[in-house]
C-alpha cells in the first residue's frame, strides 16, 4: 500500500476517535467545562496529564536535542520530570483542597487582592500563548511531511479538530481525548524504539539497550558512538560539562517552571479527593517516564544509525555517494530539513565537525573541503523508522503520534487560557453577576477566539519562536510557582509581599532575557551578544528563571515582614488548604 | 480545623518532615549524582559510560517516581492517623 494512504488511515482514524469521544463527553455545566465534573479517576488523570504535558517538543524535538548534545542535554530529561516531585508535594494536593476552578483564583483569594489575581492572569496568558504557538507550528510540520498538504492547510485541519472537542467538551472532552492521545503517542514512540534497540543491541527494552553491547562491533553502544563521532571531530557524547552552575540552574528552571505551568496544575482539579491528587502525580510521572526513559535511547541509537548510514564502511573509509543516498534522505531533502552541498565535488557526503580546529588537518589530508551535510534536530524522531528500515505502518504511527502530542498539549493550554478569561477576568472582574449559562457561553467563545489566535500565530510564527518556550518556563518559574508555594506554606506572606515578589521575579527574568535576546525579541535590540562570556556568572538567559524565583521569594519575604500580617480569615484559609478533610468537588463558591 | 489544635500542628510538622526528606533525595540524585558529583562517580563504569551519566538519563527519573509514590502512600496514612482524611 502507498505510504501516503497508510499515513492518512492512521491520522484520519485517530482524529475520528477524538471527535467520537468529544460527542460522547459533551460539557453541560461550568464544572464539566472547567474541571470535567471533578470525578476523574487518578490513573485516568495521570494519563491525561501525560498527554497534556508531553508536547510536540517532548515527542519530536527532545530526542534530537539529546542526540546533538549528549550528556549536556540530559537537563531536559531531569528538568521536565523533576517538576512533578514539586507538584506532588508542594502544590497539587493543597490547590485541590482549595477546590476552585483556576490558578489565578487561588492567588486572588489567598492574597485577598484582585490585582494579584490579574497579575496571575497576565502571567498565565503570556506563558500559555507562547507555548501554544510551538504546538500549532509542530502540528503544521507533521502534516506537511506526512500528509503532503501545505503546512497552513494542515494547521487549519488541526485547529478544526481541536475546536470540535475542546469547545464542545471543555475539560471533560479534553480529559478523555487526552487519554486516547496518550495511548496513540506512547505506542508511536516506543514501537520504533523497541525495533531499533533490538537491531542494535539485541535488547528489546530501549532504556536497557542504551547501556548494552552494540551487537555488530562487540563494544558497548555508548562507547561505539563516542568512538565514531570523536573520530569525525565531534564532541564526545558522554563527556562531562564545565559550566556546572549553568547546568544546575537550567535544570532547576525547567523543574520549577514545570510545576508552575497552569495547564498542568488545573488537571489536578479534576480528581475527586486530595489523596487522588497525590496518586495522580505519581501516575502522571509513570506515564511520562515511559517516553522520557525511552528518549535518551532513541537519541543515541538514532545518532549512531545516522553515522553508519553515511559511513557504511566505517569512518576511516569513504562516506556514501550522494546518488546512493537512502530514500529517507531524499524525502526529507524536499522539506529542507536535510541539506547537502558537494563542496569538494567528489559526489560523496562528507559529514564531520568543520568547527573543530584539531580535526582540520585530518580533513584536509582526506581531501575534504568543509562539512557537506546538515540536518534539523527535529527530524531524528520523525525519520527514525525510515532510518532503521521499519515497515510503512510504523511511519503512519509516528505521524499520528506526533499530531497527538501537539494537539493534546494545545487543547490543555487553550483550556487554561479560556478559563482564565471567562472565570478570572469576566466573572471575577468585569461581570461578577453573570449566570452559569452565560459563563459557560463566555468560556466557549474565549476558547474559540484563543484557537483562532493560536492558529494564526502558528501559521505566521513570530521570528522568536525558538526563544518563546524559554519565556514560558521563565515566567512560570519566576512568578507563578513561588506565589503558589508561599501561599500554602507561609502564612505570613501578605498581599503587598506577594504582588511585589511576583513583579520583581518576573521583571528580573524578563529584563535578563531581553538584554541577551532583544527587547520583546525584536532582533538587533539586544544590549549584549548572547555568548557565555557576557552572561552574569555564566548563567544563560534560559537558566535565569530559577534566579527569578529566588528573587521572588526574597522580595516577598522582605516586604511581607515589613508590612501588616494577613487578616485572620486568610490565615484560616491557609490552615484549611493544609488539611484534606472536607474538600468536596471543585466548585464555584 | 483550628491552627492551635495539637494534632493539626503535628500533622503539618510530619508533612513538612516528609517533604524535606524527599526533597533531599530529589536534589541528591539529580543535582548531586547526575551533575555536581558526577566526577566522583566516574570510577563506577556502567555500559560504556559512568554512573553519573546513568543517573542523568535514567536513574533520577526512576527515583522521582519512587519518591512521589512513597510520599502519597505515607501521607494518605498520616491523613488517617491524624483523622483529617476525606470520607
Amino acid at each position: 500500500m502507498d505510504q501516503f494512504i497508510i499515513n492518512l488511515l492512521f491520522v484520519g482514524g485517530s482524529f475520528a476517535l477524538y471527535i467520537g469521544i468529544a460527542i460522547w463527553a459533551k460539557a453541560g455545566s461550568t464544572s464539566d467545562f472547567y474541571v470535567a465534573g471533578g470525578g476523574v479517576h487518578p490513573i485516568t488523570n495521570g494519563a491525561a496529564i501525560g498527554a497534556d504535558w508531553m508536547s510536540a517538543a517532548s515527542f519530536i524535538s527532545m530526542a534530537g536535542l539529546i542526540a546533538a548534545g549528549g550528556y549536556a542535554n540530559s537537563t531536559f530529561l531531569m528538568g521536565w520530570t523533576g517538576g512533578y516531585v514539586l507538584l506532588a508535594m508542594l502544590l497539587a494536593p493543597y490547590l485541590r483542597k482549595f477546590g476552585k476552578f483556576t490558578v489565578p483564583e487561588f492567588i486572588g483569594d489567598r492574597f485577598y487582592s484582585r490585582n494579584a489575581r490579574f497579575v496571575a492572569v497576565a502571567c498565565l496568558i503570556v506563558a500559555s500563548v507562547t507555548y501554544v504557538i510551538g504546538q500549532m507550528a509542530g502540528a503544521g510540520v507533521a502534516f506537511s511531511r506526512f500528509l503532503e498538504v501545505d503546512a497552513t492547510m494542515g494547521l487549519i485541519i488541526a485547529a478544526v479538530v481541536i475546536f470540535i472537542y475542546a469547545v464542545l467538551g471543555g475539560m471533560k472532552g479534553i480529559t478523555y481525548t487526552q487519554v486516547a492521545q496518550y495511548c496513540v503517542l506512547i505506542i508511536a514512540y516506543t514501537i520504533p524504539a523497541v525495533f531499533i534497540s533490538l537491531q542494535l543491541t539485541g535488547n528489546p527494552l530501549p532504556p536497557l539497550g542504551l547501556f548494552s553491547t552494540h551487537v555488530e562491533s562487540g563494544v558497548p553502544l555508548l562507547e561505539k558512538l563516542d568512538q565514531i563521532i570523536t573520530e569525525l571531530g565531534f564532541r564526545d557524547y558522554t563527556a562531562d560539562v564545565d559550566n556546572k552552575l549553568n547546568m544546575v540552574l537550567f535544570t532547576l528552571s525547567l523543574m520549577i517552571g514545570t510545576a508552575g505551568l497552569p495547564h498542568v496544575i488545573i488537571r489536578f482539579f479534576t480528581v475527586p479527593k486530595v489523596a487522588d491528587a497525590r496518586w495522580s502525580a505519581g501516575w502522571a510521572l509513570v506515564f511520562i517516564a515511559l517516553l522520557y526513559l525511552t528518549a535518551p535511547a532513541v537519541a543515541s541509537m538514532a545518532r549512531l544509525n545516522l553515522m553508519t548510514t553515511i559511513y557504511p564502511e566505517g569512518v576511516d573509509s569513504q562516506p556514501i555517494e550522494y546518488d546512493e543516498r537512502p530514500q529517507w534522505v531524499r524525502e526529507w531533502e524536499v522539506t529542507g530539513l536535510i541539506q547537502f552541498e558537494d563542496k569538494n565535488n567528489d559526489g560523496r557526503i562528507q559529514f564531520y565537525n568543520e568547527g573543530n580546529p584539531e580535526f582540520a588537518e585530518e580533513a584536509e589530508a582526506r581531501g575534504w573541503e568543509g562539512n557537506e551535510f546538515t540536518y534539523n534536530n527535529d527530524i531524528l524522531v520523525l525519520a527514525n523508522p525510515e532510518i532503521a528500515n521499519l515497515p510503512g505502518w510504523v511511519i503512519g504511527l509516528i505521524a499520528a503520534g506526533g499530531l497527538a502530542a501537539a494537539l493534546s498539549t494545545a487543547a490543555g493550554l487553550l483550556l487554561a487560557i479560556s478559563s482564565a478569561v471567562s472565570h478570572d477576568l469576566i466573572k471575577g472582574g468585569f461581570n461578577p453577576n453573570i449566570s452559569e449559562k452565560g459563563e459557560l457561553l463566555a468560556a466557549r467563545i474565549s476558547m474559540a477566539v484563543a484557537i483562532v489566535l493560536a492558529t494564526y500565530l502558528g501559521a505566521n510564527p513570530p521570528g522568536f519562536a525558538a526563544q518563546v518556550v524559554a519565556l514560558a518556563f521563565g515566567i512560570a518559574a519566576a512568578s507563578l510557582f513561588p506565589a503558589l508555594m508561599m501561599g500554602i506554606f507561609f502564612k505570613r506572606i501578605n498581599n503587598v509581599g506577594a504582588i511585589s515578589g511576583m513583579l520583581a521575579g518576573l521583571g528580573a527574568t524578563l529584563v535578563y532575557i531581553f538584554i541577551f535576546l532583544g527587547w520583546f525579541f525584536i532582533p538587533g535590540t539586544n544590549n549584549l551578544a548572547n555568548t557565555p562570556d557576557n552572561w552574569l556568572l555564566g548563567i544563560s538567559p534560559l537558566s535565569f528563571g530559577a534566579v527569578g524565583a529566588i528573587i521572588n521569594f526574597a522580595v516577598a519575604f522582605a516586604v511581607s515582614h515589613a508590612t501588616e500580617e494577613p487578616p485572620v480569615e486568610i490565615q484560616e484559609l491557609v490552615e484549611s488548604v493544609r488539611y484534606p478533610r472536607g474538600s468536596g468537588t471543585a466548585t464555584d463558591h | 480545623m483550628s491552627g492551635h489544635d495539637y494534632d493539626a500542628v503535628n500533622y503539618w510538622k510530619a508533612n513538612l518532615r516528609l517533604i524535606f526528606g524527599s526533597l533531599i533525595v530529589w536534589a541528591l540524585v539529580s543535582y548531586g549524582f547526575a551533575i555536581l558529583l558526577r566526577p566522583m562517580l566516574a570510577g563506577i563504569p556502567i555500559g560504556g559510560t559512568d554512573l553519573g551519566f546513568w543517573f542523568a538519563q535514567q536513574g533520577s527519573i526512576l527515583t522521582f517516581i519512587a519518591l512521589i509514590f512513597h510520599y502519597a502512600w505515607r501521607m494518605n496514612r498520616l491523613d488517617e492517623k491524624f483523622d483529617v482524611h476525606e470520607e
